[in-house]
């Protein structure tokens, strides 16, 4: 059976977590990258080099150029007759952009799935991670979407056939405005390795720049932030780790003054090493972290920064 | 202008659920409920809306079990004007959900229709999508601010690596993210007021809807839950210990 991956792209380059998705997808069956955009060529020549993917899709038209999920949406339903699965990694992407092409195929969807058991047999976390689900479903069409560090990324080496499909008509229902991302001089979020997160115990976004930052820098690390200290803006939104935030499994997890509540927890509980500092002997993130120490971060943190750095 | 919110009676979110032993479902019997904290920042960005002007008159609309009414009498007590309670005890899929949703925006013909981005029990993060497919309507999804200007809605959308805006036009369907707003607490006046305030029942049956579920879950399981480790009594050992776990 032929699976639909819809790949996420800005324009440049294919974003990572596809290649995630891709992995998943190939255990359910022939996987068919669709990359649409204005002006694909050079992501479709990344896409076909995937391993696992069997036929890159191209739709190139200046109503996709912005990932818009009406102009998406209508394209993946028109493709759909073909597959029984269409899916996407359950990134910001792809969690806009699926419901909608499930609710046009009047089809149910998978969110977030963490294991795949068989063809119609999916399993997924619930309740911010602390119940996991087996959800069957025999229907004719499914919507998936993948939870990205739940699978590896494909890798290269692949060779697919690269196909235009027809672009369907504009919806102009929605109009694209502007982006602001702002640059990382760091890994990304979810991609990393090692990942610092810094909690409410900082006290300032001072404080967090002059702990977490250098930390982080002398690990080759990504920053994360626990909600509350977003919301006290010692962070941006998007460093947030958790339920309502970004899930994340690195090889090693420092949490640094975050006490360790179930909705953080749900964003890091997969990672490899967790190591917790916290003045506080009974914070919940002890309870999950492999090695913690009990004490002032102000004065553990820089020791520890210089320690790695030696 | 009219806004339809809709909102979800769920688990509160300080609550750690429990696996029944038998693998049958989440045990929720006599855990404390609460309205879902995305639909709280629903109805408080419409509540908003219509303090800025800029709406009329705020529905909220929930589906389910006969407790539902507590969370609409919530959201009548945070400013909505009047309830309509979709009341059924089967579960519900969130494609049947969007189904529903649109069958009342259908009767009420909203131009704003708000919900929570996820509910933290099933945590799908798919309603508010499903009915803007269903209505043809544009969605804003993630929504860390909403500005209505003329026919059309300006929505800044949280995304991998920071944020968007775009343009909607009306009637769009808007899903609210944690930082859209702080919701306000009601006070005692105003849950006195909202028991006034008209609630309207409907049913699935009423509505035309098939209920079915599509999806079967067939086993509920605990996750293997991360052990507590060891507490080590410098940065020194820590290093030490990291090294030899290889993780550095």
């Amino acid at each position: 059976m032929n699976v639909l991956v819809i790949a996420e792209h800005d324009g440049q380059t294919l974003n990572p977590a596809t290649l995630h998705a891709v992995t998943a997808a190939a255990k359910l069956g022939e996987v068919h990258l669709l990359v649409a955009g204005s002006g694909v060529e050079n992501i479709a020549a990344q896409a076909a080099r995937l391993e696992g993917v069997a036929k890159v899709l191209t739709a190139d038209a200046p109503h996709y150029a912005d990932g818009l999920a009406e102009e998406l949406a209508p394209l993946a339903v028109s493709l759909a007759a073909e597959y029984r699965y269409l899916t996407a990694a359950a990134d910001a992407f792809g969690k806009n952009l699926m419901p909608r092409i499930a609710a046009l195929l009047d089809c149910p969807q998978v969110s977030d799935l963490v294991e795949i058991v068989d063809a119609d047999t999916f399993v997924r976390l619930i309740y911010a991670g602390n119940a996991l689900v087996t959800l069957k479903c025999t229907e004719a069409k499914l919507v998936l979407t993948f939870r990205t560090t739940a699978f590896e990324a494909a890798g290269s080496g692949g060779n697919a056939q690269i196909a235009a499909v027809p672009a369907t008509p504009a919806q102009n229902l929605s109009r694209f405005i502007g982006r602001e991302l702002p640059q990382l001089e760091r890994p990304e979020l979810t991609q990393a390795k090692v990942v610092v997160s810094g909690g409410k115990g900082l006290g300032s976004k001072e404080n967090f720049d002059a702990l977490i930052l250098p930390l982080a820098d002398a690990l080759g690390a990504a920053v994360g932030a626990s909600r509350a200290a977003v919301d006290a803006e010692y962070a941006p939104n998007d460093y947030q780790v958790g339920q309502t935030g970004k899930v994340v499994a690195p090889e090693l997890y420092i949490a640094v003054g975050i006490s360790g509540a179930i909705q953080h927890v749900a964003g890091m509980q997969d990672s490899k090493t967790v190591v917790a500092i916290n003045k506080d002997p009974e914070a919940a993130i002890f309870n999950v972290a492999d090695y913690g120490i009990v004490g002032d971060l102000f004065e553990i943190v820089p020791e520890l920064t210089a320690a790695l750095k030696a | 202008m009219k806004a339809l919110v809709a909102v979800k009676r769920v688990v509160d979110y300080n609550v750690k659920v429990r696996v029944k032993s038998d693998g049958s479902d989440v045990d929720i019997d006599n855990v404390k409920m609460s309205m879902n904290p995305f639909d709280e920042i629903a109805v408080e960005e419409a509540v908003r809306l219509k303090e800025a002007g800029k709406i009329g008159e705020i529905v909220a609309v929930s589906l389910g079990g006969k407790k539902c009414e507590e969370t609409l009498r919530t959201a009548l007590a945070m400013g909505a004007d009047r309830a309509v309670h979709v009341e059924t005890e089967v579960a519900l899929e969130p494609l049947v959900v969007a189904k529903l949703l649109k069958a009342v925006a259908d009767k009420e013909q909203p131009q704003i229709l708000l919900l929570g981005k996820q509910a933290i029990d099933d945590d799908a993060n798919q309603t508010a999508q499903m009915l803007a497919a269903l209505l043809n309507a544009p969605q804003g999804t993630f929504a860390g601010k909403v500005l209505i200007e003329g026919n059309e809605a300006l929505v800044t959308r949280e995304i991998d690596g920071g944020s968007e805006t775009v343009a909607l036009k009306l009637p769009a369907v808007i899903s609210a993210d944690l930082r859209l707003n702080e919701p306000r607490y009601v006070k005692l006046p105003q849950i006195m007021q909202a028991k006034k305030k008209p609630l309207e029942k409907t049913t699935p049956e009423e509505l035309g809807v098939s209920t079915a579920l599509r999806l079967q879950a067939v086993r509920y399981a605990e996750p293997k839950a991360r052990q507590a480790g060891e507490k080590v009594g410098s940065v020194a050992e820590l290093v030490e210990k990291l090294k030899a776990a290889k993780a550095v």
